[in-house]
């Protein structure tokens, strides 16, 4: 059976093909405006992977904080149920999913067959999320992509107050006005991050093992120190910012 | 969770009658100087049967909800709310006062006209904001007469003769005080039968609540908030505890006949604390799942009086009167007034949050429930606190429980969009879809609704 997930992210678009429960094909976009046509164009490269056309697609499932406006689908499910399905296909003791998007935190406690037992979401604050990464990228004027190693080389950990993204940027520039080192500030980003989606894990009462997806698993840096404030090990698969996707994929095999 | 079968409902014969008796009170308050009338002013929870000692021509505005009231109006509200942040007053103060105090600042009266200036102020004092409240009105209307009893004396477990007298000697000096600032005579009489009157309102509340244990239940949160109300507005009425008694008959009747308040009832949930008035759609919105949140410790028990029944549940309480007590003089009335309300399920959780989490597992064991809707009201410290800690009571209890956060009185600190999303994800955690409630749920549950 073939079943396609999408995942109609707030800042990228994730589609996933499936063949039997195996992924065959998978796209990701950025969404952009328009975000029905961003899916469709993440479809087709999907399909294309797959080397398939939408015709033997026989059903698809979106999640996503936009999965009322997927294209071609049957089913809409939470991004709290597509991520919680996605990770117990592939980590089956996994009791605790984190997932920390471009706009959005959450933390899941699973069962031991994947059914959500509660969930938590960040609030009305990004400082939770990956745009508030991006924000202090820019502030710290680091490409995105190398605040993480850079945060790793960092052994003084400093502490950041901000209550929320705006605030944390004023911080970070006052950080750099005292000549702090920026792989200094860079752990204090990730720390900061992980203070606040650990207070998420801590609510739904975290327990191993502890799975992290989304886009800002890609960040060692983050994952280090995510690590370090819940005191134990996270895994992360492969592609972790497909997961949502994928799990969808998964409900849309189960109908 | 129950089966897919679909439910008789119908409107409330009588609610277009509380809806009268809501609006005639705001009126008469209005108005009542025009017939030579006093106007006095002060929370949901203050003693209101004592200034009926002072005649019949007696109304009060009730703080809380006429500030609701504003929030449910949101031009207005934010208004209210904006100038009272532009008067210096911090936003993160209680919504409900803020919105008052707007209104009193804009000098506008929700039901139209300038603010009806109240000749004296008569409040208690068990929330951090109660006293504080009017401490601002009296610097906002300066020269109004301000009478605030303490009532943070323990929680009902341990009330003892001191703390009664504590309670009974301040209700004495504010009769002598009432007396000298209005210079009418204290009618004894009158407080008797307002406290007869209250204990009769209030305990008939919770008979009406305790209905609703009744599957499928006869009301749903939204139409009960529209009917409690009128205890905050005046317990102590037999105008109030008449229509209780009209609204318990109708009830009965609806549960005999198995009307519900939602013709797809498949999910009984309970809320807390005040809901963000201005989007009370909100509950509408869970009856797309086939979800009727069927009360709350709020909606229970703000007026509403209860006590443990020898069977070991939750029932009315009983009143003085049908224990054979015959209130006689003042002071014996306002032992029993007293006595009566600190019993509140409602005063509880501000002495420990253990105390309202059995008060929340008794509800939702009782009152059968399938999950718990926790507002992490942002409006009012005094009914938030201690909320979290209910939540882990809740889940230890095994009940599921989805938490949103907002605010009762300010619009601009709730986001409905997201509070959905939320919905959304928690109804699908207890196995609830929108196209399993039922035929057209959207049509059919918006039409057939208990209220119009």
């Amino acid at each position: 059976m073939i079943t396609a997930g999408i995942d109609m992210g707030s800042k990228t678009i994730k589609v996933v093909v499936l063949r039997n429960g195996r992924i065959i094909g998978k796209a990701m976009i950025l969404a952009g405006f328009e975000s029905q046509q961003a899916a469709e164009q993440a479809f087709a490269t999907a399909l294309e992977e797959a080397g398939i056309t939408g015709e033997e697609v026989e059903r698809t499932a979106a999640t996503g904080a936009g999965r009322k406006y997927a294209p071609r689908t049957q089913q809409a499910i939470s991004e709290v149920a597509g991520d919680a399905r996605g990770v117990h296909k592939l980590y089956p003791n996994a009791r605790t999913v984190i997932d920390v998007g471009a706009e959005e935190g959450r933390a899941i406690r699973c069962n031991e067959k994947g059914k959500v037992l509660d969930f938590a979401l960040n609030e009305k604050c990004a400082a939770g999320a990956g745009a508030f990464t991006e924000a202090m990228s820019r502030a710290l004027e680091v490409k995105i992509e190398d605040l993480g190693p850079m945060s790793l080389t960092s052994e003084n950990a400093i502490p950041m107050n901000a209550q929320c993204a705006v605030f944390a940027e004023s911080e970070v520039v006052s950080l750099l006005h005292q000549k702090t080192p920026k792989e200094d500030i860079a752990r204090a980003v990730h720390d900061a991050i992980a203070s606040r989606i650990v207070s998420l894990a801590r609510k739904v009462g975290f327990e191993p093992e502890v799975v992290l997806i989304g886009g800002v698993a890609q960040n060692k840096g983050f994952v280090d120190s995510l690590q370090r404030a819940l005191e134990c090990q996270v895994m992360v698969p492969e592609d972790p910012e497909y997961i949502g996707a994928f799990g969808a994929a998964l409900a849309a095999t189960e109908g | 969770m129950a089966t897919k079968q679909i439910y008789e409902t119908k409107p409330l014969a009588c609610w277009n009658r509380a809806k009268e008796i809501r609006k005639n009170y705001y009126l008469d308050y209005a108005k009542a100087h025009e017939s030579g009338g006093i106007r006095w002013a002060g929370g949901a929870w203050t003693f209101s049967a004592i200034p009926c000692g002072l005649g019949d021509d007696v109304y009060s505005i009730s703080s809380e909800p006429y500030a609701a009231s504003i929030a449910a109006n949101r031009e207005f509200s934010t208004r209210c709310l904006e100038a009272t942040e532009r008067a210096g007053y911090a936003r993160d103060l209680c919504s409900y006062m803020r919105n008052y105090w707007g209104s009193l600042i804009l000098d506008e009266y929700l039901w139209g006209g300038p603010f009806p200036r109240p000749d004296f102020i008569w409040q208690d004092h068990i929330c951090c904001s109660h006293a504080k409240w009017y401490q601002v009105v009296c610097d906002l209307e300066p020269g109004i007469p301000n009478f605030c009893i303490d009532v943070a004396v323990g929680p009902a477990g341990e009330i003892n003769d001191n703390k009664l007298d504590y309670l009974v000697g301040q209700m004495q000096d504010g009769i002598e005080w009432m007396e000298e600032v209005t210079g009418r005579t204290y009618e004894d009489e009158k407080l008797i039968e307002a406290v007869d009157n209250e204990c009769r309102a209030t305990s008939l509340w919770a008979e009406i609540c305790c209905l609703n244990k009744a599957v499928p239940a006869p009301l749903e949160e939204k139409t009960m908030y529209s009917l409690y109300v009128l205890g905050t507005l005046m317990k102590h009425s037999k105008v109030v505890a008449d229509f209780y008694a009209e609204l318990r008959d109708e009830v009965r009747e609806r549960v005999e006949n198995q009307i519900a308040a939602i013709p797809n009832e498949r999910c009984r949930l309970m809320s807390d604390t005040q809901p963000p008035w201005g989007f009370l759609n909100l509950f509408r919105y869970l009856a797309d799942y086939g979800a009727v949140s069927v009360g709350s410790l709020y909606t229970f028990g703000l007026i509403g009086m209860w006590e443990v029944k020898p069977d070991d549940t939750w029932g009315p309480r009983t009143t003085p009167r049908e224990r054979g007590i015959e209130i006689k003089d003042r002071n014996q009335a306002l032992r029993v007034l007293a006595e009566w309300n600190l019993n509140k399920p409602q005063w509880q959780h501000f002495y420990s949050p253990h105390l309202k989490t059995d008060l929340m597992l008794r509800i939702a064991k009782e009152w059968s429930l399938d999950g718990v809707m926790l507002h992490y009201n942002r409006g009012c410290e005094g009914l938030s606190v201690g909320i979290a800690e209910n939540r882990l009571g809740l889940i230890e209890g095994g009940f599921p429980v989805m938490t949103f956060e907002g605010n009762m009185g300010d619009e601009r600190e709730f986001d409905l969009a997201r509070t959905h999303v939320r919905v959304d994800t928690f109804m699908e955690t207890l196995g609830l879809k929108k196209d399993d409630a039922g035929s057209e749920p959207s049509e059919q549950t918006h039409r057939a609704r208990v209220c119009t």
